[in-house]
């Protein structure tokens, strides 16, 4: 059983999701360790990426302060080593085809093994494209993480029936960013996606509230929460450790409370 | 292996969100290519409103001062809204419509793209809104007026290098957040299938005119073909119907700015390497971590750190050849053809005349080649003038 499928067996899941690299290296190990003792189930590792076609102002921001500050694909999975030498947190790595078909999928997956990576979501590859990537990472253990989208419709059940991991359900149309309200029909998607599937899944897009956070994990196994918190980083800096602990502890709560 | 392959590359590298539209894309496409009121009614339109067929004119003194191969340029410079890009629009714009889409948004770098998109949307009764990055705004300011003149929006897009690539990122933000009304009407040759499919068999009226034209002056085929190169929509159109005709030679003319060996250059072929962006495996300017490389030449429309799919094929197969041109060629190439021949074309057309200006003379009289004039220069003149230092009070 991956460390993965573990996170999501103790009730609902949360997920929070950060740029590796932003605002420095040093900070992001602090945070992941911060978010794991607020309770989070699984942590999403941003690789930066120059031109993220699916991301909001939020995480395109992060992104570029990442980059500036010198973060690099190799950077990211020394990122990893250092948190596993104190953590078995589940760790999924979210990002663009580039990065990794550039890094070569076998030296890129190879190495998500050595650190500790258990998982991937790739913005830009969607089933059609997915097996030059998958075949090599199944090779590793590595889960792809799948998306599906409120545009999917008759795709949901094609994409559902070989997910691994959990299933990234996108609950907006748009990029990544914070909504006031989610109009999708969540609860439809699920029960496609349940007829088909045992893996669990995981609601992201658009989450910034504990309200939103218990609403969206109540109508499936988890939430998912990036821009939001982000945010505080960009705010907040190197000193953001206490914010978002605080935080992502009010979602965690509202979530397991359920 | 996921559709619209040419060689290794292509493929549909997309977020999820997307997929289902470009699908219905495909699918309205395959129907309505067959459609004959469809193909009528866009033929209409490129006889009746774009002005095609395009001219293919002797370029005689160009011809005499080279002194080598007989040169004649296929003015799509004189097309209606001045470039080539009118050709693809037409019909992108019609199948929306035919779509039930009442809205289309594109992206745009010298603004001949966005101008064209806009004059289609005008014409059609469609919405439109137009992606710029915000320093093609300023290089190219008569064209963001000239689009809202036709009644668009344009957005100066200012993430990144604020040039085309982000246009196109932010283009494509927009079309995942609103697909239901709206069609993104790619400028070129380049994104996820079927867009490279879509592009090239609307641009490829450019061959199949110019091809029939240099049987009836010539009685043969030329020996040679230029076309500029960015995304590659000019070049793919004046390729294509040439693509079987094995003795005739396909250049592509890419933007080398500065020059291949410094960092400001956008020849892709050159300086690039194979990569997956913006929906496409092809060949990138990108650093060793697949970073995407911030491109320059002094063209905005050839400013684009990749190349559409089928170029890079026909790259791999050895059946196009790809040079370099910098920005100084470039220039002396546009003034050249405004002295020798009377016509200012587009600074992106300069790069194929200036490689033409390098080549004719090494070719025989009794050899042929035709150059691609994908527009007019007119947008072009103030950023001239900059160059050469002169200041202009407009």
């Amino acid at each position: 059983m991956s460390r993965i499928s573990d996170a999501f067996k103790n009730g609902k899941a949360f997920i929070p999701f950060l740029t590796a690299g932003d605002p420095t290296a040093d900070a992001t190990v602090n945070f992941i360790f911060e978010l794991e003792r607020a309770g989070a189930s699984v942590i999403e590792i941003g690789v930066p990426f120059s031109d993220p076609i699916a991301e909001g102002p939020v995480i395109q921001e992060a992104n570029i302060r990442a980059l500036s500050n010198g973060m690099t694909t190799d950077g990211v999975f020394e990122i990893v080593k250092r948190v596993r030498e104190k953590s078995n947190i589940p760790i999924c790595l979210m990002g663009y085809l580039n990065p990794v078909f550039h890094y070569g999928y076998e030296r890129f997956f190879a190495k998500c093994q050595e650190v500790g990576v258990d998982g991937i979501i790739i913005a830009d590859m969607p089933y059609e494209e997915r097996m030059e990537a998958k075949e090599v990472a199944d090779k590793y253990g590595i889960d792809v993480v799948a998306l599906i989208a409120p545009t999917s419709e008759q795709r949901i059940q094609m994409i559902a029936k070989e997910a691994t991991g959990y299933i990234y359900l996108v609950s907006s149309m748009g990029v990544t960013g914070m909504r006031s309200e989610i109009t999708t029909d969540i609860e439809k998607m699920v029960k496609a996606i349940k007829e088909v599937s045992d893996t669990p899944v995981a609601v992201g897009f658009g989450i910034s509230t504990p309200a939103q956070a218990a609403d969206m994990a109540g109508k499936s196994d988890g939430a998912i929460v990036g821009s939001a918190i982000v945010k505080k980083i960009a705010e907040h800096g190197e000193n953001a450790a206490p914010v978002i602990y605080e935080y992502v502890k009010s979602m965690v709560d509202a979530v397991k409370a359920l | 292996m996921s559709k619209g392959r040419y060689g290794i590359h292509g493929g549909q590298y997309i977020p999820e969100t997307l997929m289902n539209e470009i699908i219905k894309l495909e699918e309205a496409y395959e129907h309505y290519k067959n459609d004959p009121e469809f193909v009528a009614e866009l033929d209409k339109l490129n006889k009746e409103y774009a002005g095609r067929p395009s001219l293919l004119y002797y370029a005689e003194k160009m011809t005499k001062d080279l002194g080598g191969a007989k040169i004649y340029l296929k003015r799509e410079d004189l097309n209606h809204t001045g470039s080539h890009k009118i050709n693809n629009v037409l019909g992108q714009v019609l199948l929306a419509k035919k779509m039930g889409k009442t809205r289309v948004i594109a992206e745009t770098g010298a603004g001949q793209h966005g101008v064209a998109t806009a004059t289609a949307a005008a014409l059609l009764d469609m919405e439109c809104e137009i992606f710029m990055g915000k320093e093609d705004t300023i290089r190219q300011a008569l064209n963001v007026y000239r689009m809202e003149l036709l009644g668009a929006k344009v957005h100066p897009v200012t993430t990144g290098t604020q040039t085309l690539k982000d246009a196109v990122n932010e283009a494509m933000r927009e079309w995942s957040g609103r697909v239901d009304d709206t069609l993104y009407v790619l400028g070129s040759v380049m994104g996820p299938h079927p867009f490279p499919m879509i592009v090239r068999d609307f641009q490829s009226v450019i061959s199949k005119e110019a091809r029939e034209q240099i049987l009836e002056y010539e009685g043969k085929l030329p020996d040679a073909v230029l076309a500029c190169v960015g995304g590659g929509s000019n070049s793919m159109g004046m390729f294509y119907n040439f693509i079987n005709d094995k003795d005739v030679k396909l250049i592509g003319c890419e933007a080398a700015g500065r020059g291949v060996h410094t960092k400001e250059t956008a020849a892709t072929i050159a300086t690039g390497s194979l990569g997956v962006f913006h929906g496409m495996k092809s060949y990138f300017c990108q650093d060793e971590y697949g970073q995407i490389a911030p491109v320059y030449s002094i063209s905005a429309g050839l400013d684009y750190p990749g190349i559409g799919p089928e170029h890079a094929n026909l790259h791999d197969t050895g059946r196009a050849q790809y040079v370099p041109v910098t920005d100084d060629e470039a220039v002396d190439a546009f003034e050249y053809l405004a002295k020798t021949e009377g016509i200012i074309c587009a600074i992106e057309s300069a790069h194929a005349v200036a490689h033409a200006m390098k080549l004719a003379p090494t070719m025989g009289k009794d050899e042929v080649m035709i150059i691609c004039l994908s527009g007019r220069g007119d947008k072009d003149v103030a950023a001239i003038a900059r160059y050469r230092g002169v200041d202009l009070h407009e």
